[in-house]
């Protein structure tokens, strides 16, 4: 069995979805996230996680915001114009926020483990972005499967990231199986 | 040169038959329990005065014996190198280190395909040989025919970044077979033992121990052993945690795994790692690469027959030429 949950994940090819991070300072007044939050939805973009930085103050007295959506590309200019015209202050939208972009194998009790938990984790604490998810358990859920994981890090975190799914595999005694990755010598 | 073969393998074997046509005499060979001392009556080198690999080898298969001399003779015999090709031991080494320790004080030249003197006790075999006249060598301890120690060597240790790849012909063809056929580890190993890929205890090979010591032999030689690694500071993770799913994952991704080694001054990792398709990387079955970062040459790939008797015979006789420079 192969499968991707239900066609949730952004996918970059064939003029489809993409997933996107937009950065926002918004004011430290009620209802201020949720305004922001509406354009997104109202425009066509599909919310997949909301990074709220409470506690960690800008200099002019904001609150750093991490939005993750999907969204086709044409889609994601409307969204971005349409908050900057309620007044939201966007600091950065794109794909450039994350850099590089690995994939990770997960091997083990991948589904008893609760899969969404390991996904959570890895977004939190090694601050990277999973973009793609796809499974293989051919003997059954309850048996040793696979994860495929495509997970976007910020550039030159790549190392901490995989240190962090590393840990975090560890403890729900999973198996890693890292990519080689391509730095030094050319290709 | 006169060769004194301490081994009797495939390997030992090997260097017997292939020694003439390279312009050598082994003098003696020896197994963990018999010996061959040549008398001077028949060559198998230009000196003609070494064993007939033929009778040696016949004997060897009909009796189990390479000769009636003692192993202990074989050492004391009179050669200019010792060639030690009995089987990988770990921690001390022994008997190897023992061996090469035996021929050093001796001032002879040692050639090693033996990986545990390099692996386990670098230092030491290098203080021994910075007391002698004689001098070591170890090009087929890694990757059988592929020349990767003596490239390190030449391009200059301090220029080389990192040394990586595939070392375990016995781990590549169960990968690679995994994902071609989508078959299950149990059935690929056992096929891998009936074509004699695989050891009847595969471990050495599929825990990725083998792969370990290769790239910590390379680690020594990047860092000339300061500091010095043994298996022990290798983080090894082999390939018994790869299923079919998740070579099937990466197939779908143009991408496959690789019990990949990896040597820097920093140290060694040796586990299954995602690498392309395409990538250089990616050898199929028994086939070996070493991968060198350089530093002012970019990468450096060399793939090639990673083990078999002739092929580390070949290694182990051109190390034997190098000893004539």
């Amino acid at each position: 069995m192969t499968g991707e949950p239900s066609g949730e994940s952004p996918v970059s090819d064939g003029g489809r979805t993409t997933a996107y991070t937009i950065r926002l300072e918004l004011d430290d007044e009620p209802g201020e996230l949720l305004s922001a939050l509406g354009p997104i939805a109202e425009h066509g973009g599909n919310l997949l996680s909301i990074f709220h930085e409470r506690g960690n103050v800008t200099p002019r007295g904001r609150i750093p915001v991490e939005v993750d959506l999907e969204s086709h590309p044409e889609q994601f200019e409307t969204i971005v114009q349409a908050l900057r015209e309620a007044g939201m202050n966007v600091v950065q939208a794109g794909r450039e926020e994350y850099g590089e972009e690995v994939t990770v194998l997960l091997v083990g009790h991948v589904i008893d483990t609760d899969l969404s938990d390991t996904l959570d984790r890895i977004e939190t604490s090694a601050g990277a972005s999973v973009t793609d998810v796809a499974l293989s358990a051919p003997e059954g859920t309850e048996e040793v499967s696979s994860a495929r994981l495509r997970v976007a890090t910020e550039r030159d975190h790549t190392d901490a990231v995989l240190a962090s799914i590393r840990t975090i595999a560890d403890e729900k005694d999973l198996h890693v199986i890292e990519p080689q990755l391509d730095r030094g010598g050319e290709h | 040169m006169r060769l004194a073969v301490l081994g009797a393998g495939a390997v030992g074997r090997s260097v017997l038959e292939l020694a003439g046509e390279y312009g050598h005499d082994v003098v003696a060979i020896a197994d963990s329990s018999s010996a061959a001392i040549a008398d001077g009556s028949a060559g198998t080198g230009e000196g003609n005065g070494g064993l007939a690999a033929e009778t040696v080898l016949e004997r060897k298969d009909a009796a189990g014996v390479v000769g009636d001399a003692d192993p202990a003779d074989a050492l004391a015999a009179d050669y200019d190198v010792l060639v030690e090709a009995t089987p990988t031991t770990l921690d001390d080494a022994e008997p190897g280190f023992g061996h090469c320790e035996a021929a050093l004080e001796r001032d002879r030249d040692v050639v090693l395909a033996n990986k545990g003197p390099v692996a386990e006790r670098y230092a030491d075999l290098r203080a021994l040989e910075a007391d002698s006249e004689g001098s070591v060598r170890f090009e087929a301890t890694v990757a059988g025919a592929i020349p990767a120690v003596s490239t390190i060597e030449d391009y200059g240790p301090e220029t080389i970044e990192a040394a990586r790849g595939v070392l375990n012909g016995t781990a590549n063809f169960v990968l690679t077979r995994m994902a071609a056929e989508g078959l299950g580890y149990e059935h690929v190993l056992a096929e891998a033992q009936d074509l004699g890929v695989a050891e009847a205890d595969p471990s050495f090979d599929v825990e990725g121990t083998d792969a370990a010591l290769k790239c910590v032999i390379m680690a020594n030689v990047l860092t000339g052993g300061e500091p010095e690694f043994t298996l022990e500071d290798a983080d090894v993770e082999g390939i018994l945690n790869v299923p079919g799913s998740a070579l099937e994952l990466a197939t779908e991704e143009n991408r496959t795994v690789r019990l990949i080694g990896e040597a820097t001054r920093e140290g060694v990792r040796v586990g299954p790692r995602l690498v392309p398709e395409n990538s250089p990387l990616a050898v199929s079955g028994t086939r070996n690469i070493v991968q060198l970062d350089t530093e002012h040459a970019g990468r450096l790939n060399l793939s090639g027959r990673g083990a078999g008797g002739a092929e580390t015979a070949t290694a182990v006789l051109a190390d034997v030429g190098r000893l004539g420079d």
